[in-house]
């Protein structure tokens, strides 16, 4: 097959309903390479159909359909240095430009760091249980979220509209090829649900809170569930009053505590180690990081996490990987650089490019197995426990990019939650609650309930003694 | 994936799509839509990390995109799509009028009259891309700045700099008889330091932004932008936590315009309104801020990281008075907000790429500069916060807002005093706005970048020295 840009010639075009052909990108791109001489080089594809739709008191707000599609590709020129190219335009003029371009930038490669193919490009994968469901009809899934809608404005007269909301389902593809006879493909499902609803009452400030749900179909989204958490938290913040500043014992919901522990991920990250702004430095693995009866895991591969990646951007396979057991950092997050840096195994945390990054996948965060866990039987709604000062329950994180500082460990976040005092929890109105990370973690006190399966990760609730909140009073 | 024929190649956006694009828009129109739009674009861009003394990532990316739009009463369809053939633009058109229960008619009366002439900003724009940096200039200019912070700071782990070159052609057409092209050209670059000296860390960055300046990067003061990251760095590496609690407070200005962006300028686009998000949808000709404080968003200024010849709907940006002395004047609006909530159309509808449908969305926004001195705001201040440089902040569906501080320092009797990290500022728009009791005579922009409904946009923020008579401080 020849790769022109005549509107004639056969093509790696592509369309999701169709699919990513990957016998065929390759056959282009061994042909385009060898005309161009090059010798090694990989690509990592992807491309997707999306419907949505939002609604607006009972009317349609908006409906949205995409066909994406995106490639990149990654070259090394005969000094062994890597450049990199991506593109939407998956013609083959486009791959033959992005391959061009490619070998043009890897003039500008790192000397000093160059990525090589993952070892375990070629590695088994793991087997994920991701049923591939049928779309269903825009029109439908409009049908869903006007009565999702309306049942959650039935659900208190203070709430008077839903601001923001989505109904939305993807069919997507994944693949990595290198020069090296790698081959990794992967077709997923998704669909999400998110509402969020606005309460007010009147003389009072309007309040708001919402809740999320995914599935890998329509069919299958916690429809219900998700009006029903939305409903509680929101009618939970309409008796609210301010909060005198000071330090208090704070109880995070498993998703705010995961959205703390992912804006401090560079702790994990060996790309984050390597470059120096990691709060862990080279020698930290087997250094004491928290209160010793915390575990944090990365597992992409937990049956929770609807749209789990088989492999990462280099091809390496997703794998469970202990983080901090027992208190210890045990593992970095790693990518084929780094691990090669570090003298272990890529972990299947790498994106692509010319230099890699690395980020974390899904976090599993509770007790250490054998540790005595913390102080037991904690319950936030016990008079007993939320007595004197009270407890800040925090429920929700905001502003993250701008509050925290990964590099400092510093943080200062705004955040919706409750004061709960005597078991009575009240609505606070506006606060921040401030800290070091590191401090945090050897905070801890303890884990509430059993652990929740989020968007993030597992996660139960988790107790921190002292932290600073600012409140308005 | 099926070895289709290719479909050809857009190489340029130019009154030669006429034809397609009427087909397009009359096919929708005869399918019973209120109005299409067909939004094209072709993009080119570089990215460029210099860390330490190397370059450690170089990131070109092209492409070619198409956003089709159709109303019908109140209502709108959206599909975007990379496939630009003709068979991949009607497939997308089909989608969106699918959206509102409309078919593709074999009729062909549509009403549609035909596109005019194309109003063609991008004409004397064609060398901009040509005339920009190539790589081993823009390299060597990071690589300089990297050196420069070497030079100038002090306990330095980290040093960074990036440069990013944006070239975006885009194509708008409607049935409406909208027809117009434009050339962007974005480059932004900065400069970042983490310091260390034991357990004291500070990281700090500034970045610099431009429109249609090709020569910017040649341009750079690089020993000014290392010297302003290096002081800054070296003040906060040692400075005490703030103390938290409520404090008059006097924000600096450049960035500190974060504030009105985050504050209000939010609050004031359409889309909010759309919502039921603003607290100031029916505020128009009454006080919503103090008298001193006049805001304005425009789309004019030269040079400026917000400024567009034309919108991506196709309309020239004009300079909208929002606020003047604190009387709410206006909002600003996009083609569905003046469908929907009536505010006339102020060339604010923009959107990140194809991907996304345009929505209002602010360009240079900025609060008037006033009477006094920036020393008289702090003069003023018997204990409070100087707020010299700001990160960036959010706000919420009920208009509680928030950002950092980055670089701050305690105001004592109306003297600056020592320098303090960590701070948060947070609290409500309608409450803040009218405690912006003074302005300075300093106004000053900013680059940046602002992300919302209709993705990330190039803006600018801006104000003199302003004074907050009191304001919610987080910290520990």
């Amino acid at each position: 097959m020849t790769a022109t840009t005549t509107p004639s010639t056969p093509t790696a075009a592509s369309t999701p309903a169709a699919g990513l052909d990957a016998p065929a990108l390759r056959d282009i791109l061994e042909q385009l390479a060898s005309r161009h001489g090059i010798h090694q080089w990989d690509l990592g594809a992807s491309c997707s159909t999306d419907t949505s739709v939002q609604v607006d008191r009972g009317e349609p707000k908006q409906m949205k359909g995409a066909q994406r599609s995106a490639i990149t590709v990654r070259v090394w020129n005969d000094a062994g240095l890597v450049g990199v190219t991506s593109t939407s335009d998956l013609s083959a003029a486009g791959l033959e430009t992005a391959l061009v371009g490619a070998h043009a930038a890897s003039a500008f490669g790192n000397a000093d760091d160059t990525p090589a193919f993952s070892p375990l490009a070629t590695a088994p994968l793991p087997e994920l249980e991701q049923p591939l469901r049928p779309t269903r009809p825009i029109l439908q899934l409009l049908d869903t979220l006007q009565d999702a809608e309306r049942q959650l404005l039935d659900c208190h007269d203070a709430i008077g509209t839903v601001p923001y909301n989505g109904l939305a389902q993807r069919l997507s593809e994944r693949l990595y090829l290198n020069s090296a006879g790698a081959c990794r493909h992967q077709r997923l499902s998704t669909a999400s649900l998110y509402l969020y609803a606005k309460a007010e009452e009147t003389g009072r400030k309007p309040r708001s809170a919402g809740a999320m749900r995914l599935a890998y179909g329509v069919d299958e989204l916690d429809v219900a569930g998700c009006i029903a958490e939305a409903a509680e938290r929101t009618i939970s913040h309409l008796d609210y009053g301010p909060i005198d500043t000071g330090r208090y014992t704070c109880v995070f919901t498993p998703e705010a505590f995961l959205d703390l522990i992912g804006a401090f991920s560079s702790l994990f990250n060996a790309r984050a180690v390597l470059d120096g702004v990691s709060l862990s430095g080279r020698n930290a693995i087997g250094q004491p990081l928290a209160v010793p009866f915390l575990s944090i895991h990365d597992n992409g591969l937990h049956p929770g996490n609807i749209g789990a990646a088989a492999f990462d951007g280099e091809g390496t396979p997703t794998r469970r990987l202990s983080l901090v057991d027992g208190g210890v950092l045990r593992h970095f997050l790693h990518s084929e650089a780094t691990a090669r840096a570090f003298g272990v195994e890529p972990t299947g945390h790498a994106g692509m490019g010319a230099k890699v990054s690395v980020s974390p996948g899904w976090f599993e965060v509770g007790p250490t197995p054998g540790s005595d866990g913390g102080q037991q039987g904690l319950d936030h709604r016990s008079p007993e426990q939320s007595a004197a000062a009270g407890l800040v329950v925090i429920d929700s994180l905001s502003a993250l990019h701008a509050g925290v500082k990964a590099s400092q460990g510093s943080f200062s976040l705004p955040f919706d939650g409750w004061l709960v005092r005597h078991g009575e929890a009240r609505s606070i109105e506006a606060a921040t609650v401030a800290g070091d990370i590191r401090q945090l973690l050897n905070a801890i006190v303890g884990f509430e309930g059993e652990a929740k399966i989020t968007p993030d990760g597992l996660c139960p609730h988790v107790w921190v003694e002292g932290l600073s909140i600012t409140g308005d009073a | 994936m099926v070895v289709t024929a290719s479909p050809p190649r857009l190489q340029q956006l130019d009154a030669g799509l006429k034809p397609r694009l009427e087909t397009l828009l009359a096919a929708g129109q005869a399918a019973g839509a209120d109005l299409v739009e067909v939004f094209l674009e072709r993009i080119d861009h570089i990215g460029v990390l210099a860390e330490q003394d190397g370059i450690t990532s170089v990131s070109p990316a092209f492409g070619t995109g198409a956003g089709l739009r159709v109303f019908r009463g109140l209502r709108d369809g959206f599909v975007s799509t990379n496939d630009l053939s003709e068979a991949g633009l009607l497939a997308a058109l089909e989608q969106a009028l699918g959206m509102l229960g409309l078919e593709l008619s074999v009729q062909t009366a549509s009403g549609f009259e035909g596109l005019p002439a194309l109003r063609d900003h991008g004409s004397a724009k064609g060398d901009w891309l040509g005339r920009c940096p190539d790589l081993s200039e823009a390299t060597g200019q990071l690589l300089e700045g990297t050196r420069r912070l070497e030079q100038v700071g002090r306990h330095l782990q980290v040093r960074r700099g990036s440069y990013s070159r944006d070239w975006q052609e885009v194509l708008v057409a409607a049935s409406d008889g909208t027809f117009a092209r434009d050339v962007r050209l974005h480059q932004s670059l900065g400069l970042s330091v983490l310091a260390t000296d034991g357990e004291h860390r500070s990281s700090i960055g500034r970045r610099y932004g431009s429109s249609g300046r090709p020569d910017q990067l040649r341009h750079w003061d690089v020993e000014a932008s290392a010297r302003e990251v290096c002081e800054s760095a070296g003040t906060m590496l040692h400075a005490d936590y703030v103390e938290a609690g409520q404090m008059p407070a006097v924000l600096a200005n450049r960035f500190g315009g974060v504030i009105f962006h985050e504050a209000c300028g939010h609050l004031l686009e359409t889309t909010q309104v759309e919502r039921g998000t603003t607290p100031f949808a029916d505020k128009v000709g009454e006080a919503i801020a103090n008298p001193a404080v006049t805001a304005i968003d425009e789309g004019l200024s030269d040079g400026a990281f917000g400024s567009l010849s034309m919108d991506d709907e196709g309309m020239e940006p004009q300079r909208t008075v929002l606020i003047e002395n604190g009387v709410l004047q206006r909002f600003l609006s996009d083609r569905a907000g003046e469908l929907r909530t009536g505010h006339a159309r102020t060339g604010s509808g923009r959107r990140q790429s194809h991907n996304f449908a345009a929505a209002s969305r602010m360009r240079n926004t900025f609060i008037a500069a006033g009477p006094h001195s920036p020393e008289e705001l702090i003069a003023s201040v018997d204990r409070g916060l100087y707020c010299k440089s700001m990160g960036g902040g959010s706000v919420g569906p009920t208009g509680q807002f928030n950002f950092s501080v980055e670089e701050g320092y305690l105001i004592d009797n109306g003297q600056l005093s020592k320098p303090v990290k960590g701070a948060t500022l947070i609290g409500e728009a309608k409450e803040v706005m009218p405690r912006i009791s003074m302005c300075a005579n300093d106004l000053e922009l900013a680059a940046g970048f602002c992300g919302s409904v209709s993705g990330s946009v190039n803006v600018t923020v801006g104000q003199p020295h302003i004074k907050v008579d009191t304001i919610t401080v987080g910290g520990r």
